[in-house]
């Protein structure tokens, strides 16, 4: 059937409809590659996913829209045309070297967690000035002067702006190659990329070869931006939506690589040109699809290259000086599980709810911790495991007629088998190309459940999943979440201690030695991966019936990063971290939500002054008071 | 705790009771609970919060409900995830005690919070929330829409068109419940209407995402040779698609049916590149000539220094029926208030409304008509306002989807 109705497509394209669609993947191509190859350039040389990349694209097409009007005013030609191209770009890349000189300096020393972290604090942040500054709705800008038209190539109409664009993707392949290749800058960035410390070594000043790349990768994503305002509106949706793009095209020909971000754009350009054609709903899976079959088979991508074993020892980011628990952290343990046993008679029927909600996350985050803590795997999909379980719960309920019993059973076991399946690939890699695969399969995942609405009900979502009767009064399901979350933790904490924990730490601090040693390393990691699925499916299934409503949103990138906001906000040296965090975030979040509009631009400065000021997070930094005063009373 | 918005509404309605000298007696207000996405959702949300806000400082400037009481309305922001506006909708109803929830945007969340008051058995009157199956499969007994949902939408714009008999059809929606639902209605209307119409391609580019493969969607629409399309793009895709399709001559002597392309939220960034004689729904607000739906724009443009969308009318709307239910009921309690409600009759800016007790549907109208340019602005021409009755589910429709 399906093969019929392709072939029938196929059938039926004639030739000037695939040389209309070979067009028009070009012209895609061109854009993803110039957005693109900013990304790659600043990834090569400073080491970071610039999250924030796809808003300066954003704001490239905002200035363009903005300058645009008056130059044309002056004179209606494409010289003026041009002329504002450029002046956008060169405003964006300005952008670029403050958010170099004020944010990236303080963190390159940094685990790639942090960075990876307040580069997206940024992208919330500017999402919330740009509606600030230019307002909600989305503006037109003017079209090319001189390319408004359209050109017959062979009998289809080809928007003569289109054949610009397709040619401004070899023009800047060029200029960039120019860059890289004949000049001092560029073969600095060269080498930067194959070898930062050798860079460094040789007496190179750094801090301006990292401003410069930052202001090269931020024209191209000002300049990408700008090209497109004849084609689509500015929005302030247009971030996140070409962040994806960008990224998918990045890690598929390789990080830090430009002829690989050409070569991905171009098949990625034609993918999607003749994929609409055939597979008109399942666009989103399409591409993520084609990045995880390249880093299943080429984990550096097509066209990158292994990261230099590198001699310098770093301590990954992660639990610090694991001692057995002591008899008074036990104790302490104690207290804590009697507050909450007490909790719900004293308090209302609202806050019992925000406290299930906290140790719904607390075990969620918790499992995150155990992963990156303990591990070193940081996972930036980790929503995809929350969600799958509160799918799995939700659909059992709902289309298979089971209980609650079992739904909270199936919830585990699902986000288990995800993981599992998942892990597979992903514990192969390490790392920002762990992350980066990590982040592939949330969004393969959410795309899914978007997508596939007969089963999951699509952005919908599914309605009327709650408790049993037994479990429907607040305080009995309160107990209930008490009991499965900490159970949880305590049993990942047990195996934290165990040996399993203790071969988990060695290959976190050096894979190498650890496999010397005879510790199957992968092996270790896969199963830390499932065993954390399987933790984070539990509280999802609880999550969604303490909501009543299951949707995509569960599984989505904003979640993922909610969860790694815990870790961050508690401190991810301290196994407390996650616990902490997942309360503070929680009750934070609760609090100020009703009283702003501007959630996300609160979450967006916390996240980057929690970086820049206690990279320890509340715990590290409490702990850090607490030594200084018992050590200023000791000697007092 | 109040947002800086409502404190401000609250303080200038004070200050119109105060200098009238009508001070309200000493009886509590009643209070009603907002949620809505205001910060992600901007664009709709903070002109539909403008709205609301006029219509109560008029009513508590006439007295309130309930012959004293202050009407108060408690707005959150619902943090444009369902779960989030779960919690906030609990929040409003355990801490705040409103009486009823009332607004919502997306249909996700529509939907989670209708399925939250069917739990806590709470009336929630869904403000604008399209999908149908909020009134349908979804349905319950404590969930009443006031907008005309996709459906109602679609089927205006099939009895629009059907007189032209166009049969070969492409249709364009956004991939998500809305776009889908919206294609699907309009599937099974052409046929009951044009029999032998068919549909010969379809495309779903992603949301949010038409322009970055806008070329080779258009290019796919255009080889299937349709006489006529179908468009649920909107938003931010929708821009794009009308300045392609020109520049690619997709539009080209074949009949263009578009939703919601009419309401001023989409229409206004459109500009001079708006396209002539689609058909289209909207807002026609500068042109209705109802001198109560006159004094309505007159005030709001005198009071925040912009233009109604349609989301303001939604707004204004939706406050006058919550006066009128209350005080039908006779007291802010759930059974009262769902006694009330089921058929009863509102007299609207819009002209008058019945909340259809079967399906718990508002019959709310809307403007079809044609799109055109008047001084270089988006605009409609010879709109005429359909009566929801008119375009509504059958009850047969109806009872099938609420025995599944």
């Amino acid at each position: 059937m399906a093969r019929a109705i392709c072939w029938s497509v196929w059938s039926s394209m004639s030739f000037s409809f695939v040389i209309a669609q070979i067009l028009n993947g070009l012209a895609s191509a061109s854009s993803l590659f110039i957005v693109a190859s900013g990304l790659t350039i600043v990834f090569g040389v400073t080491r970071i996913v610039n999250f924030a990349h796809g808003s300066l694209y954003m704001l490239g097409a905002y200035f363009a829209v903005t300058l645009m009007t008056p130059l044309l005013d002056v004179s209606r030609s494409f010289p003026m045309f041009v002329l504002g191209l450029i002046c956008a770009a060169l405003l964006t890349g300005v952008l670029g070297i403050a958010l170099e000189v004020l944010l990236l300096r303080r963190v390159y020393k940094s685990p790639e967690l942090l960075q990876l972290l307040i580069t997206f604090g940024l992208v919330l942040v500017i999402q919330d000035l740009v509606i600030r500054i230019w307002g909600p709705l989305e503006i037109l800008g003017p079209r090319a002067p001189g390319l408004r038209g359209a050109v017959s190539i062979a009998g289809v109409q080809v928007p003569s702006y289109d054949l610009f664009l397709i040619a401004m993707g070899p023009l800047v392949f060029g200029l960039i190659w120019l860059v890289l290749a004949r000049t001092r800058f560029g073969i600095l960035v060269r080498a930067a990329t194959q070898d930062r410390e050798m860079v460094a070594a040789l007496g190179v000043n750094q801090s301006i070869l990292f401003t410069g790349a930052l202001f090269l990768g931020a024209a191209l994503a000002g300049l990408g931006g700008a090209l497109q305002i004849p084609r689509a509106a500015a929005s302030p949706q247009m971030d996140i939506a070409v962040l994806t793009d960008a990224f998918v095209v990045t890690v598929i020909g390789g990080m830090g690589s430009v002829p690989g971000a050409a070569l991905a754009a171009l098949i990625i350009g034609q993918l999607n040109a003749f994929g609409i054609v055939v597979f008109p709903k399942s666009t989103l899976v399409l591409v993520f699809l084609l990045m995880a079959a390249v880093l299943i088979v080429r984990p550096y991508g097509l066209l990158g290259r292994a990261e230099p074993l590198s001699l310098r020892v770093v301590t990954p980011e992660g639990f610090t000086a694991i001692a057995p628990t002591s008899a008074p952290t036990w104790r302490w343990c104690g207290v804590l599980i009697a507050a909450l046993t007490i909790l719900p008679w004293a308090v209302d029927a609202y806050a019992q709810k925000i406290a299930i909600e906290i140790l719904i996350f607390a075990l969620a985050a918790f499992a995150l911790a155990f992963l990156i803590g303990n591990g070193g795997l940081v996972s930036f999909g980790h929503a995809a495991y929350f969600g799958i379980g509160a799918y799995a719960a939700g659909l059992a309920v709902k289309k298979l007629g089971f209980g609650m019993e079992t739904a909270l059973l199936l919830a585990p076991l699902a986000g288990a088998g995800a993981a599992a399946l998942f892990g597979v690939f992903i514990v192969r890699l390490s790392g920002i190309y762990l992350a980066m695969l990590t982040l592939a399969v949330a969004q393969i995942v959410y795309a899914v459940a978007v997508q596939w609405v007969e089963l999951t009900g699509g952005d919908n979502g599914i309605v009327g999943v709650w408790p049993a009767r037994w479990a429907s009064s607040r305080i009995t399901y309160y107990y209930l979440t008490l009991v499965l979350c900490s159970a949880g933790i305590f049993l990942l904490h047990r195996v934290l201690h165990a040996p399993f924990g203790y071969a988990l730490r060695g290959a976190r601090d050096s894979a190498v030695r650890a496999d010397a040693i005879g510790l199957d390393v992968v092996k270790l990691r896969w199963l830390a991966f499932t065993l954390a699925g399987a933790a984070t499916g539990l509280a999802g299934g609880l999550y969604a019936f303490s909501k009543g409503s299951i949707d995509p949103t569960l599984l989505a990138i904003p979640q993922s990063v909610d969860f790694l906001a815990m870790l961050l906000m508690g401190g991810i040296q301290h196994i407390a971290g996650a616990l902490v965090g997942s309360t503070a975030l929680h009750t934070l979040k609760v609090i100020a939500l009703p009283l702003t509009d501007m959630w996300r631009m609160l979450l967006g400065v916390m996240i980057i002054a929690i970086v820049l000021l206690t990279p320890q997070g509340l715990v590290g930094g409490g702990l850090r008071l607490f030594r200084r005063s018992t050590r200023g009373g000791a000697s007092a | 705790m109040p947002t800086r918005r409502t404190l401000l509404a609250h303080a200038s309605a004070a200050l119109i009771l105060a200098s009238s000298g009508t001070a309200f007696a000493q009886q509590p207000p009643v209070k009603v609970g907002e949620l809505n996405s205001y910060g992600s959702m901007a664009a709709f949300a903070v002109p539909y919060r403008n709205g609301l806000n006029l219509a109560l400082d008029e009513i508590n400037a006439k007295g309130g409900v309930l012959g004293g009481r202050k009407l108060e309305f408690i707005i959150r922001d619902n943090g444009a995830t369902p779960g989030d506006a779960v919690g906030v909708a609990e929040e409003l109803v355990t801490r705040e005690g409103v009486s009823m929830l009332v607004g919502t945007f997306l249909s996700n969340i529509g939907l989670a919070v209708s399925d939250f008051a069917n739990q806590k058995k709470t009336l929630f009157l869904a403000s604008e929330p399209l999908t149908d199956a909020i009134t349908m499969g979804a349905g319950n007994p404590y969930t009443y829409r006031v907008r005309p949902g996709t459906f109602m939408q679609t089927r205006m714009l099939v009895d629009a068109v059907k007189a032209k008999g166009v049969k070969k059809w492409a249709i364009i929606a956004p991939n998500y419940e809305y776009g889908q639902s919206a294609a699907a209605s309009f599937k099974r209307l052409i046929k009951e209407a044009t029999p032998d119409a068919e549909i010969v391609v379809e495309q779903y580019p992603a949301i949010g995402k038409f322009a970055a493969d806008a070329g080779a969607t258009i290019a796919a629409l255009d080889a299937a040779k349709p006489d006529g399309i179908f468009n649920v793009l909107f938003g931010a895709d929708l821009a794009p698609f009308v300045r392609e399709g020109n520049t690619r001559g997709l539009f080209k002597d074949r009949t263009v049916v578009s939703l919601l392309t009419g309401e001023p939220e989409y229409m206004l960034p459109l500009k001079d590149e708006t396209p002539e004689n689609w058909i289209i729904t909207g807002y026609p607000w500068e042109q209705i000539a109802d001198p109560a739906h006159k004094a309505f724009v007159d005030a709001y443009r005198a009071k925040f220094n912009d233009t109604p969308r349609l989301g303001s009318m939604l707004g204004y709307l939706v406050v006058y029926m919550v006066r009128d239910l209350i005080n039908k009921a006779g007291a802010p309690e759930t059974d009262k208030l769902i006694a009330a409600l089921g058929d009863m009759k509102f007299e609207t800016i819009a002209g008058p409304v019945t909340m259809r007790g079967l399906d718990r549907q508002s019959s709310l109208g809307g403007w079809v008509g044609l799109s055109t340019q008047k001084n270089g602005q988006g605009a409609m021409k010879d709109w005429k306002f359909i009566d929801g009755a008119t375009v509504m589910f059958t009850e047969a429709d109806v009872k099938a989807a609420q025995k599944k």
